[in-house]
């Protein structure tokens, strides 16, 4: 392949041909492998460098998701390199692992191309996915372009196995695992080097005088014990995202922080996001500057470990806020972004008033149009110093 | 095949201080199993008695690497480690002579029922592994509910014997038979009170490439209400009576490897066991007839196809 010759490449790429191609060229030892959309042409890409011996990692065509996961498990705790892929149904299914992986210290790279979930059954974009395993124990982050989710794809194998959890790493359904975007890509051994060998201190099939034991019962007298340690590696993860995104930047010239601000210094207003529509959010700001608003965005890359203390530094200062959910907590109080961030918030001397605004579910379409209304609703609050509705559905 | 003193000798990879019960027909199958090869082992164990036994942390029965990851899905989970294996070991991080094998460890609940699916895929996706299905009849750990492994007109706590229901309505599911259709190299019915016919399969099953499978009787003391000293002898007339008929499938034949010399009436089994006590009440009788036809139409299937290629 021509782009092996050239230390970067540009080519135009769809994000799940980027996320296979990162997958290919980590080369992991086992690939547990079941289909779904909008993630499939990242197995079945995947499928293919197996085939043709592009890669020599161990395919396991499971027979479903909860066995895609508990076969990655059961790889990961015999030392094994795993990454996986899936959306919506399936992540549902493996709900019950994706608690043990993380639980076992394991670090399993997934890619979730975020989908909605059923009923009604809908292939196209949302983060209820992602979202109902935001408490599952796995670092999340996530991807606007189709070059972060390669750039994050290779980020989270150093993360994963330096924190010892898995991750996930999220794009948008359609919007970015279907759409070819121009980027770079990095040439293998740049890749190989970038992620190096992987060797776990213990692991089932490591020779040893005491045989490793996973996943034994743990009564109360110890159960809390782990957990607290689980929740101090998560803490910890936020750190260790920022100094692999460093090496990264210093490596491939692309810098990652754990947020990404668009014009939020001397901003009034700004709209917090996840994600493709990120874009959409900034052209309309770019609009509204213009017109001489001062607006800005605020998109999340990292999630879990939620980066509390940088938002609030990133929101300080600001009159008003609206978190754009493409999910619902069904909770009659706003989406799970509207929640952590209006709480991160909460210790600052003067708050922003904090708005939810729930959008896009079901691969709705989100326009340039919808983020200036979402602005101008924010202007009126500073303005008139009153939020007439916390929480409210757009694009409907 | 190893004699009983050198089987004595071998090491024990099971050891005592676990929390299963007196008189449980786990520990005697699983040692015994444990000493049938001389591979280093590796193990994985669905949620239930033998999990929640012998792993209380910080204590562990296993003497070999283990794991457990959830109900339904010990047959999954090896079909990861043992992957990693190949893919470890094709990559030069394992040595070339190490010989490892695999065993993933079920319940009747988490093979019959939940684990059915998974057991199914990974038999089908041809991994070298040995699944072996310890059944006493219901979901034990939990409190005796019942399975799709429980016999006909047993009494469990969610088929209970009362004034309308004599207890469980339905047959046994025939998983060894299921097993089988997935074209298994080897595939078997075992139980400990026959420690030889139990051993000697747990040899093959080990020593041959793909999957394999045994379905091994096991008494349950509590949930069988018997005494614990009667399990061996329960386990014995489960194969005299032929409720648990021996045999096996190699290579797509079928044998069975015990016949008992005198076929014994079901309700020398069926007497002893409190869970059914309420079949020897008026009108019990009929639910006993119904029970010893099946016993009898399965075992007659057997012997016909005892000594035939099956698949
Ligand atoms: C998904 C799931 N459902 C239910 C349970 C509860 N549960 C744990 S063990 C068990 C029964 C196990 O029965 P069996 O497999 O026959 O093993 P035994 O207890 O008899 O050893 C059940 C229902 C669970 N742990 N996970
Ligand atoms: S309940 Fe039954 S199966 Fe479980 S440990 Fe006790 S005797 Fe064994
Ligand atoms: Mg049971």
């Amino acid at each position: 392949m021509a782009i092996e010759n050239a230390k970067e490449a540009q080519v135009g790429l769809t994000g799940n041909s980027a996320v296979a191609l990162a997958m290919k060229q980590v080369n992991p030892d086992v690939c547990p492998a079941y289909p779904i959309t909008p993630s499939t042409a990242i197995i079945e890409t995947f499928s293919s460098y197996v085939a043709d011996g592009e890669v020599d990692t161990e395919l396991i065509t499971v027979e479903s998701e909860h066995s895609a996961m508990s076969a990655g498990i059961g790889a990961a705790a015999a030392g094994a390199r795993v990454m996986t892929a899936t959306s919506a149904q399936g992540l549902a299914l493996m709900w019950e692992m994706l608690y043990i992986a993380s639980g076992m210290r394991l670090p399993i790279v997934m890619t979730n191309v975020n989908r909605a979930l059923a009923a009604p059954i809908n292939i196209h974009c949302d983060h209820s996915d992602s979202m109902g395993a935001r408490d599952s124990g796995w670092i999340q982050l996530y991807s606007e372009t189709v070059q972060e989710s390669y750039d994050n794809v290779l980020m989270a194998v150093r993360i994963a196995e330096k924190v010892k959890l898995p991750v996930m790493v999220c794009l948008d359904g359609f919007i970015t695992s279907h759409a070819i975007e121009n980027m770079e890509t990095i040439n293998d051994a740049d890749v190989q080097e970038f992620v190096g060998e992987y060797e776990p201190e213990t692991s089932l099939l490591k020779e040893s005088e005491l045989p490793a034991t996973y996943g034994a019962m743990s009564l109360p007298d110890s159960y809390m014990v782990f957990k607290k340690q689980q929740s101090e590696a998560m803490s910890g993860a936020k750190k260790v995202v920022e100094e692999v995104s460093a090496e990264f930047a210093q490596k491939f010239g692309r810098e990652y922080g754990l947020l990404d601000s668009y014009e939020l210094d001397d901003a009034d207003v700004a709209i917090v996001i996840f994600n493709s529509a990120t874009g959409t959010t900034r052209v309309a700001v770019d609009e509204l500057r213009k017109e001489g608003h001062k607006v800005g965005v605020l998109r999340i890359r990292l999630f879990r470990p939620l980066p509390h203390a940088e938002i609030a530094e990133a929101l300080k200062g600001l009159k008003a806020v609206a978190c754009l959910d493409r999910v619902d907590s069904f909770n009659d109080f706003g989406g799970p972004l509207f929640n952590e961030v209006r709480s991160s918030i909460y210790d600052l001397e003067e708050r922003p008033k904090v708005i939810s605004r729930i959008y896009g579910l079901g691969g709705r379409d989100y326009k340039v149009s919808d983020a200036r209304s979402v602005f101008e609703e924010l202007l009126g609050i500073v303005e008139t110093g009153t939020v007439k509705e916390i929480t409210k559905y757009i694009t409907i | 095949m190893a004699n009983l003193k050198e089987l004595a000798q071998k090491e024990e990879l099971f050891t005592g201080g676990h929390r299963l019960c007196a008189g449980c027909g786990i520990p005697p199958i699983v040692r015994l199993v444990l000493r049938s090869t001389d591979a280093e082992l590796v193990a994985a164990t669905a949620t239930g008695c033998l999990e929640v036994g012998t792993t209380i942390y910080p204590y562990s029965s296993w003497r070999i690497p283990w794991i457990h990851s959830a109900f339904e899905n010990s047959a999954a989970t090896i079909s990861g480690v043992e992957t990693a294996y190949r893919a470890l070991k094709k990559r030069g991080r394992i040595p070339k002579d190490r010989d490892m094998k695999f065993i993933a460890f079920g319940g009747d609940g988490g093979t019959y029922d939940i684990g059915l699916q998974s057991l199914s895929g990974a038999l089908e996706r041809g991994h070298d592994f040995l699944y072996l299905c310890y059944d006493n009849g219901a979901y034990m750990n939990t409190g005796i509910q019942r399975s799709s492994a429980t016999p006909l007109g047993s009494n469990t706590t969610t088929s209970p014997a009362g004034e309308v229901i004599p207890g469980k309505e339905e047959w046994r599911k025939d998983l060894t038979r299921i097993v089988v259709a997935h074209n298994v190299p080897y595939a078997a019915q075992a139980s400990p009170h026959n420690w030889k016919d139990l051993e000697k399969k747990a040899t093959k099953a080990l020593a041959t490439k793909g999957p394999t499978f045994l379905n091994v009787m096991s008494p349950c003391p509590l949930g069988w209400y018997t005494k614990p000293e009667d399990s061996i002898q329960l386990a014995k007339l489960s194969t005299d009576t032929c409720y648990w008929p021996l045999y096996e499938v190699e290579d797509g034949v079928l044998k069975v490897t015990y016949k008992p010399r005198e076929k014994k009436p079901i309700v020398e089994w069926l007497k002893p066991q409190g869970r059914f006590k309420h079949l020897f009440k008026p009108g019990g009788d009929k639910v006993i007839e119904q029970i010893q036809e099946l016993i009898d139409r399965e075992w007659n299937r057997l012997l016909d196809l005892d000594g035939k290629q099956i698949f």
